[in-house]
């Protein structure tokens, strides 16, 4: 069975040996000293060095509003996320299998993947309000088509011979779906959901600024006010340690779970 | 009793410029008793997937009857069929255990049928294991236990063997027919290879060239158990094709036919 190609925006090439990791770490600490130098012959407040981001980093932790605005983007992103890869799912499971449902929403699809993530944005805000529900359907809608393409190309590839043998043994719908369609999408669920979380957090920024009094996107729309560059780049900093540990915490020993009967 | 009888008047196969459509199968009948072990064998393209398909009711498109059972009537069956395809088209995500208990019901998984299946197979020791993790005989006897597990009213193999070395198939063929015996299922089992028909079979159906019909229908006498080696087996096949030269080919002299 074929695997899509991994478009692994988050992960990191696997380090294979001690010499690898030296070169990772050589690579940070010249990005570091760069960073440094450069903080150094401006002396503005409009670079801040690491240290003093650093510094920005656990002040805004110890004081909360760190944690409570990440929490609340996490929250937005989850439900977003879930949304998009259940209905994007279904959505490509439908069109990969039967020709007329792809004649009948392809078009939909082009549009869907076409209209620039703001515009959704905006007119969910108009039509829907400035509301939580207004904001997770605006990420979401802007995910689905994606989810739905790769979805859609994976359900095309679904193997004949292995739906004969569940034809013969009489499955029930639902032990076709489990047993025998799910597992030859996950690669492809898995693409769509790496794929989707990346470009999750990026929107739901921007939904925030745009509509919300909270989240992270929110705080930066604040900083940026104030030109307060530590604390822009302390949330900023924060939040990618987030992504990085759901990454690595969540989606990457699921990923080893469901494939492992490759090893 | 009967298991199966087949009536297929036609069974073609739509092609994509009008009026060139291809017959696979046509004027073919026949009924296979209960617990009768018949194989059909013929030229490659004579449509005997084809018909395994249709009686397997994995292809509907055709003129004709089947009947599973003696229940009568046209629909599918409903009876458990069991079915060896050429390749054993295990699901690769499920461990073997799981690849024969998701074929069963929840009362025959927990009577440990599943399990005592795959002892009989020899293969109680990787029952865990992953189907790819396997070699190609032992993955033939998960899809053979996977058969045998839905207690099938019919047994339909598609030259199961065809791919092993020849030490492996012949193993493979005192299993199935240990199994067979245990159980007296009815077993259609098509092959292109005369010798391990005779060395399987009760009787032997002889398939023409496509568009496919019986030419011959041999019942075979030899006692069991038999070995394909048997010289009376090579006796019996040397035999045959004096008589019938061209019988592997489809082709039976027309003297002989209504014999």
């Amino acid at each position: 069975m074929l695997a899509p190609a991994r478009t692994d925006r988050q992960g990191f090439t696997p380090l294979k040996n001690a010499s690898d990791l030296t070169l990772r770490l050589i690579s940070l600490g010249f990005f570091l000293l760069v960073w440094t130098v450069a903080a150094l012959i401006a002396q503005s407040s409009m670079l801040p060095g690491p240290w003093a981001v650093a510094k920005s980093m656990v002040e805004h932790t110890v004081a909360g509003d760190l944690p409570y605005h990440v929490g609340i983007t996490l929250a937005r992103v989850a439900a977003a996320f879930v949304i998009a890869m259940a209905i994007g799912t279904a959505a490509g499971l439908a069109m990969g299998r039967s020709r007329r449902a792809d004649l009948l929403f392809d078009g939909w699809l082009v549009l869907g993947l076409n209209v620039p993530a703001l515009v959704v944005i905006i007119l969910c805000y108009i039509w829907l309000g400035l509301t939580d529900v207004a904001a997770v359907i605006a990420v979401a809608l802007n995910k689905i088509p994606l989810v739905v393409v790769t979805v859609r190309e994976g359900a095309r590839t679904l193997d004949r011979e292995l739906s004969q043998v569940a034809q013969i043994y009489r499955f029930s719908p639902r032990k076709t779906l489990t047993k025998v369609t799910l597992p030859q999408l996950y690669p492809y669920i898995m693409a769509a959901a790496r794929n989707g979380l990346a470009l999750i957090w990026k929107i739901v920024l921007v939904v925030e600024l745009l509509g919300r009094s909270d989240g992270v996107g929110f705080q930066l729309s604040i900083y940026f006010q104030y030109f307060d560059i530590s604390s822009i780049l302390a949330y900023t900093l924060g939040f990618i340690a987030v992504v990085l540990l759901i990454e690595l915490a969540v989606l990457r020993p699921l990923e080893l779970r469901l494939t492992r009967w490759r090893l | 009793m009967t298991a199966l009888s087949v009536e297929i008047k036609s069974k073609t196969y739509a092609a994509r410029t009008p009026g060139a459509n291809h017959t696979a199968l046509k004027d073919l009948s026949f009924t296979v008793p209960e617990g009768e072990f018949a194989c059909i064998v013929g030229p490659s393209g004579s449509g005997k997937t084809t018909l395994l398909n249709i009686v397997g009711g994995l292809d509907r498109e055709m003129e004709g009857v089947v009947r599973i059972g003696d229940g009568g009537g046209t629909a599918p069956s409903d009876l458990p069929i069991g079915y060896m395809f050429q390749t054993p088209r295990l699901f690769p995500w499920l461990s073997v255990l799981d690849n024969v208990r998701v074929v069963m019901d929840g009362k025959s998984i927990e009577a440990g049928e599943a399990e005592n299946l795959l002892k009989e197979m020899h293969l109680g020791d990787v029952m865990q294991a992953f189907p790819n993790r396997l070699s190609g005989g032992m993955q033939r006897r998960v899809a053979l236990a996977r058969a045998f597990a839905v207690k099938p009213q019919l047994l339909l193999m598609d030259e199961p063997f065809v791919s092993l070395d020849a030490p492996v198939a012949n193993k493979l063929r005192r299993l199935l027919l240990d199994t067979w015996k245990a159980r007296r299922t009815t077993v259609l089992f098509v092959t292109h290879d005369l010798g391990e028909a005779l060395s399987l079979a009760d009787r032997i159906l002889f398939l023409s060239p496509s568009p496919g019909r019986i030419v011959l229908d041999l019942p075979v006498n030899l006692p069991r158990p038999r070995n394909l080696q048997d010289p009376a087996i090579d006796a019996l096949r040397r035999d045959l094709l004096a008589r019938y030269p061209q019988l592997l080919a489809g082709l039976v002299n027309v003297a002989h036919e209504r014999a």
